[in-house]
């Protein structure tokens, strides 16, 4: 314990480009990467998915899929492919990202209230206002449980990518292994936890700051409403109602 | 005016939900599409602002044919109420009430005043305004839905089930209120229950469908209860429309004097209506010696001369605990008493009138 902290107390430790800042901006870089080029894939696919509110399946089963990929043999694949560089570590930890991102997107695109979505057409909403104004501002609070989970893992594994020979806070990892300094080795366990910690935090504030009062369970119900049955949950994740195709009678 | 004319909805499946409908609707009035679950009352309904395409046969808005033209303006143009209300649980009941407005690309402060005269009219609080849906009674839900139909004042108005998911007190005020600003408004409004009493209560005409598709009859809620066109029509019209038709006819009836008291006068024997100082009806006491407030019976219903039906005479009689109902005039004052052989008598005589 002790050595731990003389570790990261030891001011060579904070400067220059192997310092702990310089990693940490690294970890974060390859995190961000990833993260971004997830998001760009699964917000799309999920939010169709779930408009359209058919082929529910196909998101479910990609996502498992690509859960059981093992990363590290991912990784050591791309960077045969690929060689060294920044674009197979951001593929490989985009992989992690994508299942998260997308069955958020996908269950908060398809469980919004059914009566909402048909008022809103039945309003002569087109279908990327049914989409844009009402569908995505409802699954806000999903989407963004989804960013979460992605982040945490894909800080949290961001280490590989010193396993092959890059850098950010894994670097301190595999340094300290290799040259069996366990206090390295542990400071840099530290570092990535703490780091995914802020990350968790930091999103959980963003996601109270921009998703509506009205979406946030339990609500502040006012005193002077005492008549009629209580309010549906409005985020509802799981699972997904079956319902009859619009317009068939009961 | 909205017209119907061999309409036919087929679903993928083989399914006819409407099988060769014919109807107009007429137009500033309310008319009603009652049937049992799976009688094509709602798919009808959806075709108007073509949220369901019709397999065969045209429906026309104001002589227009709803398939041609753009499915989003036309339904901009159709105030469109579901059950449970719909409501975007991500807006406030303003921004809520406004959305056609916007959609049609009013100012926001434009759109914001208009709600707030809405809210205004559908007699919701305006401190209101900045809550959001969850906050709502079922009701008030309810209430907003109606608002956010109006907002940009369509001509048409289509309400599926509106009131089927509140309880049975505000579903009847949230009918009254219907009523009162049909009233104001007058706008033609296609409006489909599974509710006999409510559609007799609410339509200008009832349609009523059977299940299959079929439209059974389509009559004023007078005739339907009167002379129903077939056997499906009588059984679900059901065992009180004897009863409810009452609610249809209204005749002056002859009240006979109704002697009353004062709390702290002597009363005669049998039973005496008690009185405040101004003549409104408190309630019954029997027997002789002085009324004493706490002896009060509360009394029946009260028919109200001039405008009441003789639904409403009818109740007064057997709700009154001497078995004399009470009239009373347009300030509330005892104007005489009736029996329910008056309005039986009154019955027949319009039956004889009718015949005739």
């Amino acid at each position: 314990m002790n050595a731990l902290f003389s570790w990261l107390a030891d001011p060579a430790h904070w400067s220059g480009s192997a310092g702990i800042p310089a990693r940490l901006v690294e970890h974060l870089w390859y995190s961000v990467l990833a993260l971004a080029l997830g998001a760009v894939v699964a917000l799309p696919i999920g939010a169709l998915v779930g408009h359209g509110r058919r082929g529910g399946f196909l998101i479910v089963g990609s996502a498992n899929g690509m859960r059981a990929l093992p990363e590290l043999g991912l990784l050591t694949l791309l960077v045969l492919l690929m060689g060294i560089g920044l674009l197979p570590v951001t593929l490989a930890l985009a992989v992690l990202a994508i299942p998260p991102l997308l069955a958020g997107t996908y269950s908060g695109v398809r469980n919004v209230d059914p009566g909402a979505v048909d008022a809103a057409r039945g309003m002569g909403m087109r279908e990327w206002q049914v989409l844009f104004k009402v569908e995505l501002p409802n699954a806000l609070p999903l989407i963004l449980g989804g960013l979460r989970g992605a982040a945490l893992q894909v800080i949290a594994t961001a280490a590989v990518a010193a396993y092959v020979s890059f850098g950010g806070l894994g670097r301190f990892l595999i340094d300290g292994l290799r040259t069996r300094d366990y206090p390295q080795m542990a400071a840099g366990a530290v570092l990535v936890a703490v780091l995914a910690l802020v990350v968790e935090g930091l999103l959980a504030l963003l996601q109270r700051a921009i998703v509506s009062p009205g979406l946030r369970g339990g609500g502040r119900r006012s005193p002077t409403v005492t008549v009629g049955r209580p309010a549906p949950a409005p985020a509802n994740p799981e699972p997904v109602p079956v319902r009859e195709p619009a317009g068939a009678e009961p | 005016m909205i017209e119907f004319r061999g309409v036919t909805k087929r679903f993928p499946d083989g399914t006819v939900a409407v099988d060769g409908l014919d109807l107009t609707v007429d137009a500033g009035k309310v008319t009603v599409f009652v049937g049992p679950s799976g009688c094509g009352k709602t798919t009808s309904l959806r075709m108007i602002n073509r949220m369901i395409a019709p397999t065969e046969g045209t429906v026309t808005v104001d002589g227009r044919d709803v398939m041609s033209g753009d499915a989003a303006e036309l339904r901009r143009g159709i105030g469109y109420v579901i059950q449970q209300a719909g409501l975007f649980p991500h807006k406030t009941i303003r921004d809520n009430i406004a959305t056609v407005p916007l959609l049609l690309g009013w100012s926001r402060r434009k759109a914001r005043a208009r709600a707030d005269e809405l809210m205004e009219v559908v007699g919701l609080a305006p401190e209101m305004a900045s809550r959001y849906p969850a906050q709502l009674s079922g009701g008030q839900q309810q209430r907003v839905g109606v608002a956010r139909a109006l907002a940009a004042d369509p001509p048409v108005l289509l309400m599926d089930e509106p009131f089927s998911a509140v309880d049975p007190v505000v579903r009847e005020s949230l009918q009254e209120e219907l009523l009162r600003l049909q009233g104001e408004l007058g706008k033609t409004i296609v409006f489909v229950t599974h509710d006999i009493d409510e559609a007799v209560k609410l339509g200008d005409k009832v349609a009523v469908f059977r299940t299959g598709g079929v439209l059974a009859q389509y009559d004023e809620p007078g005739v339907l209860l009167d002379r129903p066109a077939d056997g499906f029509v009588d059984g679900f019209v059901g065992r009180d429309r004897g009863y409810r038709k009452l609610g249809f006819l209204s005749d002056e009836l002859p009240l006979v004097e109704l002697p009353t008291v004062g709390v702290g006068d002597p009363a005669p024997e049998g039973w005496s209506l008690v009185v405040d100082p101004d003549g409104r009806p408190l309630g019954w006491v029997q027997g002789g010696g002085s009324v004493e407030e706490a002896a009060v019976v509360p009394g029946g219903s009260l028919y109200e001369v001039g405008s009441g039906s003789l639904r409403s005479a009818l109740d007064a009689a057997l709700s009154s605990p001497s078995g004399r109902g009470v009239a009373v005039d347009g300030d509330g004052r005892v104007a005489g008493a009736l029996s329910a052989d008056d309005v039986l008598r009154a019955l027949a005589a319009s039956r004889a009138d009718e015949a005739a």
